[in-house]
């Protein structure tokens, strides 16, 4: 019996000798291609059917052989290349920015608003314990920081005699960036490391704040933050509320095993990354190129903060633009 | 120690299994891409400082801007080099291709651009404290040998075989020249595949042991040293020959 199916096999891979060559031409072309045809496509796609087809034949006849090996890394690295994920087009953009990122925002909105409150309420901590214990800001400011507001100056407005306005617009970036992504991953801490991010920094601007204020510059302090300081906080709140996000899936699973859910909030949310690196961009630039000027106006600063964040807000809520637009009746 | 493997089902519902990478191809794949995006970032550098030393450039106000605009290519390159190449070569950057491995999904397609942007994004958690600590041991823990970025995207690396189909034409174009069994055939065929790949001890006790098995007279001894006169004696088996059982 064992002779009967080897010889089966012999006839078999013998009499298909042509037609795995002809495929193996296809399937080596077929995976250093960058772009097909429709027709290329078609024949790739013929390939891979056939590879398999031959594969599920061979595994029968010579079950576990060198054979099977073969077919088998053939068909891996075609599999890979016939199942692409199609190419961004301008629609699909458009998609991602008017749709998917309005999403991932609305899927995240009450955990937003409850970690801008928590920001708010450690922003009122930090203010009443450096203005209680003010000896405590060495713990959050430099002691060049210190020395200068205690001698009535603001360090924001030295920023620019230390770089020029890209440089700190390349810095501020960089730095905030990472401030969002630290939130988003954290958060993967069962939402304790947005948590501990939302905290620290609601604490910090408090107590800059209260610092600033006992020695008269406060309002400085804000002037310099009205232009940029609104969208940046709420990308570092709607960072942490992602985060948060992932940590519930992974406390709270709602499919089969934490890490599908991670995987699937993860999917869901990653649109919402790249809003918020794209928005830090802006308030970086506005950081590095308007905020650090004293020569631009408090009216000016508002009109700019205001309006970035209502762009802002507006693009979140989908309101901004529409996925597609609708056929005209017929 | 088996072979960890990652299975798929095609679009046929045919099963597939693709070898899944383990620590040491993710860490030579690593240092390579972070060779390239070092080297990157310092040319860069380099170029800057050079321009800025240049006749009509020097002593000027626009010598200051040449180095501010190198310093942030230079910062550009090393930090974006990853997500933009992994995103551009879809999952194939240069550090993978040269440990012959590559990024898919749990379904062993080519990831997306969501995939890649959250497996590039939990780096900043992988990397900690230095070194990527935690990624080599979430990667040396989990039965896929995967970091924390991948179990977050759905992303396993695996290692490809971009030789796979030019092997199977090989052993196709030696079945119409030899009358060894097809199954012999596809052992010799596979040996002289991995011919250079195995270590001189490794190799001659397989050919031998494959020669005794397939030639009528056992392999001769005296000459069995001599692994490149093994390696004609197999590739002899698989030219005109008379038919030889198993």
């Amino acid at each position: 019996m064992s002779t009967s199916r080897e010889s089966d096999a012999e006839i078999w891979v013998r009499a298909h000798a042509d037609e795995w060559q002809a495929l193996a031409a296809d399937a080596a072309a077929a995976a250093h291609r960058n772009q097909a045809s429709v027709d290329e496509a078609l024949q790739t796609l013929r390939t891979y059917r056939s590879l398999l087809r031959h594969l599920a034949t061979v595994r029968e006849l010579m079950p576990g052989g060198v054979l099977v090996n073969v077919l088998e890394r053939t068909c891996g690295q075609l599999h890979t290349a016939v199942n692409r994920p199609p190419r961004l087009t301008r629609a699909s953009w458009r998609r991602l920015f008017c749709t998917d990122i309005p999403a991932a925002a609305a899927s995240v909105r009450v955990l937003t608003l409850s970690l801008a409150a928590l920001l708010v309420a450690s922003a009122l901590a930090g203010w009443w314990l450096i203005s209680a214990f003010p000896r405590l800001i060495s713990l959050i400011a430099t002691p060049q920081m210190i020395a200068g507001v205690e001698h009535g100056h603001l360090w924001t407005y030295q920023m620019l005699s230390l770089a020029p306005p890209a440089m700190l617009s390349a810095g501020i970036v960089e730095n905030n960036v990472v401030v969002v992504l630290g939130a988003f991953c954290f958060g993967i801490l069962f939402g304790l490391g947005a948590f501990y991010i939302i905290a620290f920094n609601g604490l910090n601007i408090g107590g800059l704040l209260a610092f600033t204020h006992r020695h008269g510059l406060g309002l400085e302090l804000l002037k310099f933050t009205l232009a940029h300081g609104f969208v940046e906080l709420s990308v570092i709140c709607l960072a942490a509320a992602a985060g948060t996000a992932l940590g519930e899936s992974v406390i709270r699973p709602q499919l089969a095993s934490r890490a599908e859910s991670l995987r699937r909030r993860s999917a869901e949310l990653a649109p919402l990354l790249l809003a918020c690196a794209l928005l830090l961009l802006g308030s970086g630039l506005i950081e590095g190129f308007i905020s650090p000027r004293p020569a631009i106006s408090i009216p000016v600063r508002l009109a700019i903060g205001l309006g970035y964040w209502t762009f802002m807000l507006l693009w979140l809520s989908g309101r901004l633009c529409s996925a597609q637009r609708m056929p005209a009746a017929r | 120690m088996t072979e960890e493997t990652l299975r798929v089902k095609s679009l046929t519902g045919v099963e597939m299994t693709l070898p899944i990478a383990g620590p040491g191809t993710r860490s030579y794949a690593f240092l390579t891409d972070w060779m390239i995006r070092l080297l990157g970032a310092l040319v860069w550098l380099l170029l800057a400082v050079l321009l800025r030393l240049a006749p009509g450039i020097a002593g000027r106000p626009v010598a200051h801007t040449v180095l501010v605009a190198g310093i942030i290519l230079a910062l550009v390159t090393y930090f974006l080099y990853e997500p933009v190449l992994e995103i551009l070569t879809k999952g194939c950057t240069p550090g993978l291709r040269t440990a012959e491995a590559r990024i898919v999904t749990l379904d062993g397609m080519t990831p997306g651009l969501r995939a890649l942007i959250i497996r590039n994004v939990f780096r900043l958690i992988d990397c900690l404290p230095a070194f990527y600590v935690v990624g080599m041991i979430t990667c040396m823990l989990t039965p896929r040998r995967v970091r924390l970025g991948d179990i977050a995207a759905g992303t396993v690396i695996v290692r490809t075989d971009a030789h796979a189909s030019g092997s199977l034409d090989r052993l196709v174009a030696r079945s119409r020249t030899t009358r060894l069994s097809v199954e012999a055939l596809a052992l010799v065929h596979e040996l002289l595949e991995r011919w250079d790949a195995l270590e001189e001890a490794a190799r001659a006790p397989l050919a031998r042991a494959l020669l005794t098995k397939l030639e009528a007279a056992p392999a001769d001894p005296g000459s069995e040293a001599d692994t490149a006169a093994l390696r004609a004696r197999l590739e002899a088996l698989l030219v005109d020959e008379p038919r030889i059982g198993r």
